[in-house]
């Protein structure tokens, strides 16, 4: 006899969000969290985009421990010590608001309260040791010693998802495909965040990406701003890293040390230090989502969503659970929980935006691997700008011939450049 | 308050931990014996894993549980780590994440 209808590995967005929808349904379900409470494990760049969140939780910002609204994104190359942004700013647009900055351990209580307010039942400080796997079927989990059945789990267990490997379920992952974020959580006055990151009140915040500047390693870093502290961070593939033989801290203060970053977090306190796998993701890497007796989604199912300017893992996940949910309802409608039962989670998803933005943006990922981008091009552009900005003793130059200049010092040819900017468009712009 | 840069060892004393008396780690000592890159001695945020008398050993209680060492060991490694997520309850408390 099952214990539930649903068992949810993982209290963070994917878990939630699933746990929610499913008890809405009427069904049975519990969540088994490892944390002391939802979000005590879970780390995240911390931007939340809104559309998905507010289908399925309406004006959900309004009660939501959201940090700012997002108002300004940003796009910085790193040169050596000088910088070069793409800059843009909005008003602060109309409801669903587009972005918002959050801390996990404040916000994965709130996503974990709504799926209790439905019915779900949520368990924090157990950690799932095992699926219970029979006859090829997953059908519960094992944690702290006790069994758990149920017609269906929900592993939703994040990035360092070990469940599905157990169970000879998954491959292992390639040091190719993953990344490492290191962050730091940067304490300052809420007013000098307000004017350090040209916002108009405390409600208004503005995301940093920035590219170059990264020990040599193939990543990128980021700063957002919440209502008083900053999230900052490096994201670098791991092969990257330990090939550089650089230690993660070292890489962020490398990162922080560059005069760009250094400005924004002066005078700042750090306050927590974390990091976190973050996936490649990308259209190419969507696994099998679903088996006999079990579904993944979010960072589980290493769905991520990255386009240079934007990287996207808490809204994918929340569109993998929606779509994974609405295949366990209907599952349960028909008490059919094999893979054939839950088949249309695979159609669900393909049907969402985020599905079609990852098609979108598929061509990405190539770009991801050319060190040019990381390590010649944001000093290049830094480089050409100076020939544009400065005055000096010898003549200018025009443009053309400060970039053809630059190119020569850098050590790139017109055809790699020519082949750089192919890459560039075929995966962001055209 | 302004800080310089801050070592690991300082960075890790900002964080909150509920400290397990068991390891969560194991190392099979002989594969990592025969491990040539050793990226688990890099790659760890927290440096959980030093090179101590000829043998790697395991400082757990640093552990920010990211999966790092796992994904590194595995693909660039030689496998010689084994790692679960702490008990129930144990580990890194994160009170912003």
């Amino acid at each position: 006899m099952d214990e539930f209808d649903v068992v949810i590995v993982g209290a963070g967005p994917a878990g939630a969000t699933a746990a929610y929808l499913c008890a809405n349904a009427g069904l049975s379900v519990v969540v088994i969290e490892r944390g002391q409470q939802p979000g005590s494990k879970n780390v995240s760049g911390g931007l939340i985009y809104a559309q998905i969140y507010d289908e399925i939780f309406p004006n959900f910002w309004k009660d939501a421990p959201v940090e700012r609204t997002i108002t300004g994104h940003s796009v910085v190359f790193l040169g050596d010590t000088a910088a070069t942004a793409l800059d843009y700013r909005a008003e602060a647009s109309a409801p669903h608001y587009n972005a918002f900055s959050v801390l996990r351990a404040k916000f994965d209580p709130w996503l974990a309260a709504q799926a209790e307010a439905a019915g779900a039942m949520v368990m924090p400080g157990f950690t799932v040791d095992e699926l219970i796997v029979e006859n090829g079927r997953v059908c519960g989990v094992k944690a702290g010693g006790d069994e758990l059945r149920a017609q269906v789990v929900v592993v939703a267990e994040g990035t360092r998802s070990q469940l599905l490997k157990q169970a000879g379920l998954r491959e292992a992952y390639s040091p190719k495909d993953v990344s490492i974020g290191i962050k730091e959580i940067i304490q300052l006055p809420e007013q000098t965040i307000t004017d350090r990151f040209q916002c108009l009140s405390a409600d208004e915040g503005a995301a940093y990406t920035l590219v170059g500047h990264t020990g040599g390693v193939q990543g990128g870093g980021f700063i957002y701003s919440n209502r008083d502290t900053l999230s900052l961070g490096v994201v670098a593939k791991i092969d990257s890293v330990y090939k550089s033989k650089k230690q993660p801290h070292e890489i962020l203060d490398e990162f922080k040390s560059h005069p760009f970053v250094a400005r924004l977090i002066h005078g700042g306190e750090v306050v927590e230090y974390s990091a976190q796998t973050v996936h490649r993701g990308g259209f190419h890497l969507i696994p099998q989502l679903y088996g006999d007796g079990y579904v993944v989604a979010g960072s589980a199912a290493r769905l991520l969503l990255n386009n240079v300017m934007t990287l996207r893992g808490m809204d994918v996940a929340v569109a993998s659970a929606a779509a994974a949910a609405k295949a366990v309802i209907e599952a349960s409608g028909k008490g059919d929980f094999s893979a054939a039962g839950l088949a249309s989670y695979e159609e669900y998803f393909k049907a969402t935006s985020v599905y079609k933005d990852m098609q979108t943006f598929k061509n990405v990922y190539p770009l991801l691997e050319n060190d040019r981008l990381f390590s010649t091009y944001p000093d290049m552009v830094c480089a050409i700008m100076e020939d544009m900005f400065s005055v000096q003793l010898q003549p200018g130059k025009k443009g053309y011939r400060a970039l053809r200049d630059r190119m020569k010092d850098h050590d790139v040819s017109l055809l790699n450049l020519a082949k750089d900017v192919y890459q560039i468009g075929r995966g962001v712009a055209l | 308050m302004t800080q310089g840069v801050l070592s690991l060892d300082n960075r890790l004393g900002l964080d909150k931990y509920e400290i397990d008396e068991q390891s969560h780690i194991s190392i099979e000592h002989s594969r990592c014996a025969n491990c040539g890159l050793k990226p688990c001695l890099t790659v760890c945020p927290a440096a959980v894993y030093v090179w101590v008398e000829d043998k790697v050993a395991i400082r757990y209680e640093n552990c920010l549980e990211c999966g790092t060492c796992t994904i590194a060991c595995e693909g660039g490694g030689n496998g010689g780590i084994t790692w679960h997520p702490p008990q129930g309850g144990f580990g890194i408390v994160f009170r912003y994440g």
